[in-house]
């Protein structure tokens, strides 16, 4: 009998803040007083806020309850797609934390910060070098930063030419964030459909490419986990009516050391290092989104840009077709150092192995679940492999109630409900650093799942049964909001 | 390699249940005029313990630690962080889950993120909060991208005493839209020239910020008042939070919509970032609102529980119609500044911020008694301005081969403040530090 990780243990309540406490109570150790205590004016002061007073314990037991109702990583896998949860390396919190770099003021004299300004140079040159591209800003938050950075390129362009241009051209299985980026420039986005291979046909790029569209933005891979197979003969379209290439590098971890951006004809290309980088997601952030571009384009990257002049690194302010800034200071360098410390412990090779890994288990997911749930793009993938819930329809099953029945199994479910061009879709992202005997579990608690939507739909109907809460009445939270207590 | 879990066999198995002869046969959708004609270079891979010896070599690089007294904050600032927030927030269940999309396994994320929307409300005085952006600068980017959207205009005011960098994220915001950005001028005592605002009812927002640049407490009740009364927004920013622990926050004083940065509140300088983009507004704009947004429900058996909600607002829903275009924002940001308000709490939150004012005005009268000249006549919180005598940026220098970091030099940002420079003092700088500046500044 195969144990699946799936189990019930003892979970503890926890109230919410302010329902714990006592007035009076402090978990701060209150820095001593030195100087004098002064008055401010009174018509400008106020009484501070209502907030909680908790002891230091109070505030451990907080947490630390709440934090065990979290599935993560580090617990178990979790396969969502788009997404690239893998491992997080330990080292590299050790990096960030390191009070030289943590403990650093961003407005430091440059002499000051050497370190970090060394680093950024450095992390800059290494993803360059990973993409095949020729310039890179770490300055953008987050992967729809990273977007936005390169919708504001395409933008300054596109006006430096003296042609400013109003649409873009987004495949319909684009991530949301490509449109809602473009949208923010200014752009009026074109949808295309992929074709019955789930790629783009260099014809239907032709057909609605003109002097009035900026460029395209494609995801390659792309979100049904098939690689664009055309894009180099699509950006020659592109290039040829004077469009520009963006290729969101959300899923640059199926294509390590394999891809040469520049060849394929990309201009600009944003990474998510908090996927392909291994820096963790925190429940949602922060990420960090640096945006490669080929030369040309290099004049509009963000400023400030780190410059090595005299042997000395400087940020340097001096680039007048730059776009502007994206964050008030330099970039998240919490996480770039920890996106370079990971490059650096793998090197060349072992980026490669990653690719090669990613893309073996999830192909080896897609083989195994064949038939057993319905693949409607039965082409070799990349990284990600994407089901729908079609035989289970029948049994009325839908994708949230298996996704909620894997729960139970002790697996995070994989994205659900996206590409939106498979209705139902089930959106299985492994990643490398999975083993095969972990694998093997969740394609057990895949294929029991199947044999109980025939035999016992109603057990995936009330799933999940062992989580910390059963399903959440989502519609009565949109209905009538309450967002603070 | 320690995180590629794969032996062999195992890769020979999974390649032959895949039909495929080896792992570089997994790649033949690739064509060839996309791939690399050469192996990337990077540099040879780093040991666990040759990458602590490098990152300690670049960390060594830094002033950073008690060697230096860095005297700047312009929206970043030393505070004392308890070593409870830190082993808190690093726990793997919080650093290690995605955005709560499935919240039945991610209650620890949504509950906290609930809690900070509450704790952030109350210390802004608003509403309703939203669950974090970037950071301060693009925070007031997108407040001010709302107000155009709630009144349908496209003008927007802001102070020139609002962070410079904060107003450049703004431009590059703003640039490609057809809102125009006026800038309102700052008076003598260092607070923005209310009166300067032209033609208010044409403006989307008047934006303000407070503490502004300069440190000073600005009038946002009259901003607001004189926003409100022509159809406009006032967006009230903000860098230093902690300030709302003694002053009168963004609420209490009329603002619609208040943004800014939360590094304040429990999270290292990291050299700039990651920060903490605090984003709240009046309830009834909530649907306007960037950003996401967790609510309280109840679970199957009734038991109260917490889901992402309001998502219509939001791209993965709305695509390009959505209010905004950020999908991962600064949730574990937003966790830490949580766990630090909780920390503090009501009691120590107000002794903090009133010791943050003693220690900036100790240093100011220390200062004036050494006949230095402080220009901006408006209460401040924890910075201030200072002008210096010709040839002070020699002192400057001079004081950093000491380890001091005598404030920032403001002529690069505002030409005619040439001289002056921008001073914090938290409480983290003791008296010593502060009679030691004082002293070395004028000699």
């Amino acid at each position: 009998m195969t144990e699946f990780p799936g189990a019930t243990g003892l979970v503890l309540n926890e109230p919410l803040l302010w329902e714990r406490g006592r007035r009076g109570r402090c978990g701060f150790s209150l820095p001593s007083r030195d100087v004098e205590r002064r008055p401010a004016p009174a018509a400008l002061t106020a009484a501070g806020p209502d907030f909680p007073d908790l002891s230091e314990v109070d505030v451990v037991r907080h947490y630390t309850r709440l934090s065990t109702w979290n599935f993560s990583v580090d617990a178990g896998m979790y396969p969502l797609g788009s997404c690239t949860m893998k491992y997080n390396p330990k080292t590299n919190e050790r990096q960030a934390a390191h009070p030289g770099l943590a403990g650093a003021h961003p407005l430091l004299p440059a002499d000051l910060c050497q370190g970090a300004l060394e680093l950024m140079a450095a992390l800059e040159c290494l993803l360059a070098e990973i993409t095949g591209l020729d310039a890179v800003t770490l300055q953008p938050g987050a992967g729809a930063h990273g977007e936005l950075t390169g919708m504001l390129v395409f933008h300054a362009h596109h006006r430096h030419q003296g042609k400013p241009r109003s649409k873009i051209i987004v495949p319909d299985t684009a991530h949301g964030t490509n449109p809602a980026s473009a949208s923010l420039c200014g752009y009026r986005s074109v949808a295309i459909a992929s074709n019955a291979n789930g790629v783009l046909s260099p014809e239907a790029v032709a057909a609605v490419m003109d002097d009035q569209t900026a460029g395209i933005m494609v995801t390659n891979p792309n979100t049904l986990g098939l690689f664009e197979e055309n894009v180099k003969a699509i950006a020659d379209i592109v290039h040829a009516r004077g469009g520009l290439v963006y290729c969101d590098g959300a899923n640059m971890n199926a294509v390590l050391g394999m891809v040469h951006m520049g060849r394929m004809g990309v201009d600009v290309l944003h990474l998510n290092l908090h996927k392909t980088f291994s820096t963790p997601h925190g429940g949602g952030g922060p990420g960090a989104g640096p945006v490669c571009v080929a030369r040309h384009l290099e004049p509009f990257l963000p400023v400030p840009r780190v410059r090595l002049v005299d042997n000395r690194y400087v940020l340097s302010e001096d680039f007048p077709l730059s776009i502007g800034k994206l964050q008030a200071f330099w970039g998240n360098t919490a996480n770039l150092v920890r996106a370079y410390s990971y490059i650096l412990t793998m090197g060349a090779e072992d980026l490669k192995r990653v690719s090669q890994l990613a893309v073996l288990n999830a192909r080896y997911i897609k083989e195994r679940l064949k038939g057993i749930y319905h693949l409607p793009y039965d082409r070799p993938c990349m990284h990600e492999c994407v089901f729908s819930d079609s035989l289970q329809q029948a049994h009325k099953v839908n994708t949230l109630d298996i996704a909620k029945r894997l729960m139970d199994y002790g697996f995070h479910p994989p994205t659900i409900y996206f590409p939106l061009v498979v209705p139902g879709a089930i959106m299985i992202e492994p990643t490398e650093t999975e083993s095969k005997e972990d694998l093997d579990l969740f394609i057990e608690s895949m294929k029991a799942i199947a044999t109980e939507a025939r035999e016992a739909p109603d057990r995936l109907h009330q799933a999940p049964t062992r989580a910390k809460r059963r399903r959440l009445d989502e519609t009565a939270a949109a209905r009538k909001p309450c967002l603070t207590g | 390699m320690r995180y590629l879990p794969h032996t062999l066999e195992d890769i020979a198995e999974m390649l032959k249940t895949v039909g495929v002869e080896s792992l570089d046969g997994l790649f033949a959708s690739i064509p060839a005029d996309c791939r690399r004609s050469a192996p990337m270079v990077l540099p040879h891979p780093l040991t666990e313990w040759e990458l602590n010896a490098h990152i300690d070599r670049l960390a060594g690089r830094m002033a950073a630690g008690p060697a230096y007294k860095v005297f700047i904050g312009a929206g970043s600032y030393e505070h004392f962080i308890p070593a409870s927030v830190g082993f808190l927030t690093s726990r793997s269940e919080f650093v290690t889950s995605y955005t709560p999309y499935q919240p039945e396994i991610s209650q620890g994320t949504l509950q906290a993120i609930f809690e900070y929307q509450t704790l952030a409300a109350r210390l802004l005085g608003m509403e309703v909060a939203n669950a974090s952006m970037y950071d301060g600068a693009s925070a007031l980017a997108e407040g001010l991208l709302m107000a155009a959207r709630i009144t349908r205009r496209s003008k927007v005011a802001v102070s020139r005493a609002v962070h410079p960098l904060y107003r450049r994220v703004v431009e590059t915001y703003l640039k490609p839209t057809d809102i125009e950005v006026r800038e309102i001028p700052f008076g003598p005592d260092g607070t923005t020239l209310l009166s300067a605002v032209a033609d208010p009812a044409e403006l989307a927002a008047v934006a303000v910020q407070s503490p502004n640049f300069f440190g000073c407490i600005e009038d946002v009740a009259a901003v607001s008042g004189r926003a409100q009364a022509a159809g406009a927004l006032c967006v009230a920013a903000f860098s230093e939070p902690l300030a709302f622990g003694l002053f009168k926050n963004p609420g209490s004083l009329g603002a619609d919509i208040a943004c800014g940065e939360g590094q304040s509140l429990g999270i290292p300088r990291a050299f700039g970032g990651p920060g903490l983009g605090m984003f709240a507004s009046r309830m009834q704009y909530v649907r306007n609102m960037p950003g996401r947004l967790v609510g309280e429900t109840k679970d199957l058996e009734g038991r109260r529980g917490f889901v992402l909600t309001l998502s219509t607002r939001e791209q993965h829903i709305r695509r390009e119609k959505a209010t905004s275009n950020i999908c991962t924002n600064n949730s574990l940001c937003a966790l830490t500044a949580a766990v630090y308000m909780a920390s503090l709490g009501g009691t120590g939150l107000r002794e903090l911020a009133q010791l943050n004012y003693d220690k900036a005005e100790y240093l100011k009268s220390q200062l004036r008694a050494a006949g230095i000249r402080l220009p901006f006549g408006a209460a401040t919180f924890n910075e201030f301005v200072a002008a210096f005598p010709d040839g002070f940026d020699a002192v400057h220098s001079r004081l950093i081969a000491k380890g001091i970091v005598a404030g920032l030099p403001l002529g690069t940002y505002y030409p005619e403040l040439k001289n002056h420079y921008l001073l914090c003092a938290t409480e983290t700088m003791s008296r010593d530090d502060l009679d030691a500046l004082a002293r070395e500044v004028a000699s």
